[in-house]
């Protein structure tokens, strides 16, 4: 395709959604209603881990306005030695989580849910659920959880051998490591913490289901899938998927945490028992007690470098909080922490935690950031110890095509090295400091994803299109399919809508997650409008009596190919559409597959900060973040996803964290104490957009939303050792860290 | 569903009287700001809650000429915020009550919510201790002026019986070369709750001090002003040294503790910190 001959891609056209939700018309699910209505309420663990010895529910039953109560034992049991994988997740884990069984393994675990008349009769009908537990001692951070005498969650894990919070490793090898630093002139070893955060949706997790007297089910939800919410439904009830139609909400925000279940099996089972639709909402301290952070971490990195700067060893060890249940995303940080550059000799290792935790949900590339975070602090260590600029000291080792990865593949084409150049020739890399300012430097990876798509692209009897697709649209992928689609049909793209389709009206679609959409999705549409296009030129060729090979679609009409085909007048879509029933009926196709071909996305980004040294608050005065997208479909929405992800690293790397107290509780369930960042924090976040195109996709996609979260941990870093000439190597760097850090100096 | 029951009183009177028929079951609403998120979270359910808004001395500004003026406790930080007289005088008590939440909370929040609410780390608090406001509150028994440093007892506990109602500050007349400035320490740049708050309130003759307040907020179970730090500086021409000592009191006067906020450290460093700069700013409003 002919980069300058675009009319659509590349364009801000205006988002499908956007009059919707600024007029308030936009349905969420909180939204939604039914006649005969019930609200459930969850009953939550008041501690962080004992056994449930027994659980009455009959006080709670009997109060009026009560029709049912649930716990574990209304769901489907998955033994614990028999795993049940879906996706990422293991429905044995799914299930505890979402009623406990036989433990409670944090404050806030669900134990019980009871649907009644009121919000408030459900709430008082919990308080009134007896649960006998016996109290056991807890672990909440990694170092408590992993020490010799800690108390362990679950007994059939074990870890050499015997029982252990350790639930499973994940390592990656390259060449020999002892021989690469006995080789190495400079060699620095550092260790980091990152703390707990969240992903900080605006929306809170909200559902309305539906289970009628045949089983046949309807769950309006917010999710990033709805055939995830469908499969996990029906692990957990037994109602088999295709007696569940699950309708994805508009959704506000998820940015990974939104694709696992929390509340809706749990609707289910409560419809299923009274007869009623149930609708279920979480308050903002429920989200924050009992959804999934990302993980905490601690970890060691060390890089030895070759005097003239040549990376030639590298060693990162990561332990990763999973929470209540197995499963951090270890993949992320121990996979992508040294994917920006070519090292000879490399071994990198994750441990996978349990503790006393709600259970880890996906964060924007999840793990990433807390591997990049300590492999980007002490590369900017060895530049400085090299006398080296950390762009330059970054270019010479940067991975390029042909690389082959620490983490297994051989990269094809792409964009790491480009991003470093734009940063070295961006302005701002050359702005001068004043005092108690710096600057600081990190790039960062992520591995982007296919997997299985859907689409189907109807022409209109009116002769519009309307495209329809299964993944939940959080970052622009409705605006971003319209583009591609306009631009393939050669039509204007107004006459394109598209839409999200629920699990009965589109083929199973996996989840929106890993930055997979935009590339999945464009697939399976660019092949169904193919299709479409096809069909259109047998139409024409119906029409006109001739060959279809002798018609081309052009600018969307279909003419004649040549002279030899006849003269005919070019027939527009409209004109084909208005004659389909006579040429054969509606015109249409479909496309669904397995996509395979997503490659890797980069960035460098440039952050300058300010240090108020007496008070330890650092504060962001330019940030610039750079980044490989591939092909930006929609630029305005690849600007938002860069600048999003920026802004949430900031919080990680400032103020966020979640903070217990004594007795295993979470102490700062909300937006006051838990400090996500407020607009007059930041300054406008300045991006460069670089386009190397994936080699294996028709629009050259990679794959955006990720990457721009995986530098700013350590960029911020380097730039506050860069203001105040003192290292930290424990996130968040708050004002009382930091100030407590610099008199220490 | 437990029914609540709103009252809205006209007369002070007539408040006085509802509220202390109601004692222990009732709470008094203002902008409502603290209240109405503390009964929405479960911590309180009382049975009536009594709008005071309505009342004229609770609502009203009255300026009693020469910076002396009488405030009512439910007077909002976007009404005293129009009022430019207040501004010149007060301008230290105008930004500290501007400051507690959002521009919407704004236009309910009010200086005699923020003290009765009595949260060591209330905005306006160190500002009109720091100022030498008086609280005039009234019972059943009658009418009481407290110092307004008098009126916290700990978090969340006032001095005020259980039938007395704040009806309204009284500021003293301004002394000629005096101004005042309050500063809070915050993790984010708004939208947050003080880690460390300091109000200056200071008289400049020339360039000696002749008189000064400081008050500090979020250090210890109440509010503290800081007469030692006070001491030290009257009389003075404020060198550096000076400073730095009053800066030390300001940090012995802390008796924090450790929390999600912030930690004993943090606190004390932070209030000598913050007086300096507060300081700073009292002084240069002073000589304007």
């Amino acid at each position: 395709m002919n980069e300058m001959s675009n009319k659509w891609i590349g364009k801000n056209t205006i988002r499908p959604d956007g009059a919707e939700k600024v007029t308030g018309r936009a349905e969420y699910a909180a939204d939604t209603t039914m006649p005969g209505m019930l609200w459930g309420k969850i009953l939550r663990s008041p501690y962080p881990h004992a056994t449930i010895k027994s659980i009455d529910t009959k006080k709670a039953e009997s109060l009026p306005g009560v029709h049912a109560v649930a716990t574990h034992d209304d769901s489907v049991d998955f033994p614990l030695d028999t795993p049940v994988i879906l996706g990422i997740q293991d429905m044995r884990w799914m299930a505890r989580n979402v009623l406990a069984k036989e433990k409670v393994l944090f404050h806030g675990h669900p134990i019980a849910a009871v649907a009644a008349k009121t919000e408030e009769i459900a709430q008082k009908a919990c308080e009134l659920i007896e649960v006998d537990y016996e109290v056991h001692d807890w672990a909440i951070e990694i170092n408590d959880a992993i020490k010799d005498d800690a108390p362990i969650l679950h007994d059939f894990i074990k870890f050499d051998g015997k029982p252990s919070n350790i639930a499973g490793t994940l390592e990656h090898k390259k060449g020999d490591i002892d021989k690469g630093f006995e080789e190495a002139d400079v060699i620095i070893e550092k260790d980091f913490e990152t703390a707990a955060v969240h992903q900080g949706y605006l929306e809170n997790h909200a559902c309305l289901v539906s289970v009628a007297p045949d089983d046949k089910t309807v769950i309006w939800s917010s999710s990033q899938g709805q055939f995830m919410v469908r499969a996990m439904t029906s692990f957990i009830t037994g109602i088999p998927q295709s007696n569940i139609r699950a309708i994805p909400a508009e959704i506000g925000g998820g940015f990974g945490g939104k694709t696992i279940v929390y509340l809706e099996p749990v609707a289910a089972i409560l419809s299923k028992k009274s007869g009623r639709p149930v609708k279920m909402m979480m308050t903002r301290e429920e989200v924050m007690r009992a959804s999934g952070p990302t993980s905490a971490s601690k970890s060691t990195v060390k890089i030895g470098a070759t005097k003239d700067g040549k990376i030639i060893a590298a060693k990162g060890v990561f332990y990763l909080q999973a929470g209540a249940f197995p499963g951090s995303p270890i993949r992320g940080a121990a996979g992508c922490c040294l994917a920006p550059y070519d090292i000879p000799n490399a071994h990198t290792l994750g441990y996978d935690v349990v503790s006393n935790r709600s259970k880890v949900a996906a964060y924007r590339a999840p793990g990433a950031p807390i591997g990049a975070y300590a492999v980007e602090c002490v590369l900017d260590e060895i530049a400085e110890s090299l006398n080296i600029c950390p762009l330059e000291f970054r270019l010479k080792n940067a991975a390029k095509e042909g690389t082959k990865a620490v983490h297994g593949p051989t990269y094809p084409k792409m964009g790491y090295v480009e991003t470093l150049e734009a940063a070295l020739k961006n302005p701002h890399y050359k702005l001068p400091l004043k005092k108690c300012q710096g600057r600081g430097v990190a790039s960062g990876f992520w591995f982007n994803a296919g997997g299985e798509s859907c689409a189907q692209v109807n022409i209109t009897e009116d002769g519009n299109v309307a495209v329809t697709t299964g993944h939940p649209d959080i970052g622009g992928s409705r605006a971003s399919i319209a583009n591609i689609t306009a631009e393939l049909l050669g039509i204007d793209i107004n006459r394109v809508s598209v839409t999200i389709g629920d699990t009965a009206s589109i083929g199973f679609s996996n989840l929106t997650g890993g930055s997979r959409v935009l590339f999945a999705s464009a697939l399976v549409v660019t092949e169904s409008t193919k299709q479409v296009i096809d069909i259109l030129k047998d139409r024409a060729a119906k029409i006109w009596n001739i060959d279809k090979e002798a018609i081309d679609w052009e600018n969307g009409v279909a003419k004649p190919a040549g002279d030899n085909a006849g003269k005919f007048k070019p027939l527009t879509l409209a004109e084909i559409a208005d004659q389909a029933t006579p040429t054969g009926g509606p015109i249409g196709a479909g496309h669904q597959v397995n996509t395979v071909g997503a490659e890797g996305g980069f960035a460098t980004h440039i952050c300058d900060v300010e240090v108020d040294v007496e008070l330890g608050i650092a504060r962001i005065l330019k940030y610039t973040a750079i980044q490989d997208v591939g092909k930006a479909i929609h630029p305005a929405y690849v600007e938002g996803q860069l600048q999003g992800g920026v802004v949430q690293g900031i919080g990680w790397a400032l103020n966020e964290e979640y903070i217990y107290n004594d007795k295993g509780k979470l102490d700062n369930p909300g937006f006051l104490d838990y400090r996500i960042p407020v607009c007059s924090d930041l300054p406008m976040i300045d991006t460069v957009i670089v386009e190397v195109p994936n080699p294996k996709h028709p629009q050259g996609v990679r794959g955006v939303g990720e990457v721009p979260i995986v530098p700013p941990l350590a960029a911020i870093a380097n730039a506050i050792y860069n203001a105040v000439g003192k290292r930290f190597y424990s996130l968040p760097m708050s004002p009382p860290k930091v100030l407590e850090g610099l008199e220490q100096k | 569903m437990t029914e609540t029951q709103y009252l809205s009183p006209k007369t002070i009177d007539e408040a006085v009287n509802l509220y202390s028929k109601n004692q222990g079951q009732s709470k008094i609403l203002a902008g409502g700001t603290d209240l109405l998120v503390q009964i929405r979270s479960g911590v309180l359910s009382p049975e009536t809650i009594i709008d005071i808004k309505n009342i004229k001395e609770i609502s009203e500004i009255k300026n009693n000429g020469e910076g002396s003026f009488t405030i009512g406790a439910a007077v909002s930080g976007a009404s005293l915020e129009e009022n430019e007289e207040f501004k010149d005088y007060w301008p230290g008590v105008l930004e500290a009550l501007r400051l507690i939440g959002s521009e919407q909370i704004q236009g309910r929040a009010s200086l005699g919510g923020n003290l009765c609410n009595a949260s060591p780390a209330g905005d306006s608090v160190p500002a009109l201790i720091a100022s030498g406001a008086t609280a005039n509150v009234q019972g059943p028994n009658g009418k009481r002026n407290l110092p307004v440093e008098e009126i916290h007892a700990g978090p969340g506990k006032t001095n005020l019986k259980n039938d007395e109602i704040l009806i309204n500050f009284d500021f003293p007349t301004k002394e000629q070369g005096s101004a005042d400035a309050y500063l809070r320490m915050i993790p984010r740049t708004e939208m947050d709750i003080a880690v460390v708050g300091c109000a200056v309130n200071i008289t400049m003759d020339e360039d000696t001090c002749i008189n000064a307040r400081v008050a500090l907020g979020a250090v210890a179970p109440t509010a503290v002003l800081v007469n030692e730090a006070a001491k030290l500086l009257i009389g003075t021409k404020l060198d550096n040294d000076v400073i730095e000592k009053a800066a030390k009191c300001c940090e012995d006067a802390c008796n924090p503790i450790n929390d999600k906020r912030g930690t004993i450290f943090y606190r004390k460093r932070v209030s000598g910190v913050l007086f300096k700069r507060a300081l700073k700013i009292a002084v240069e409003r002073a000589k304007r």
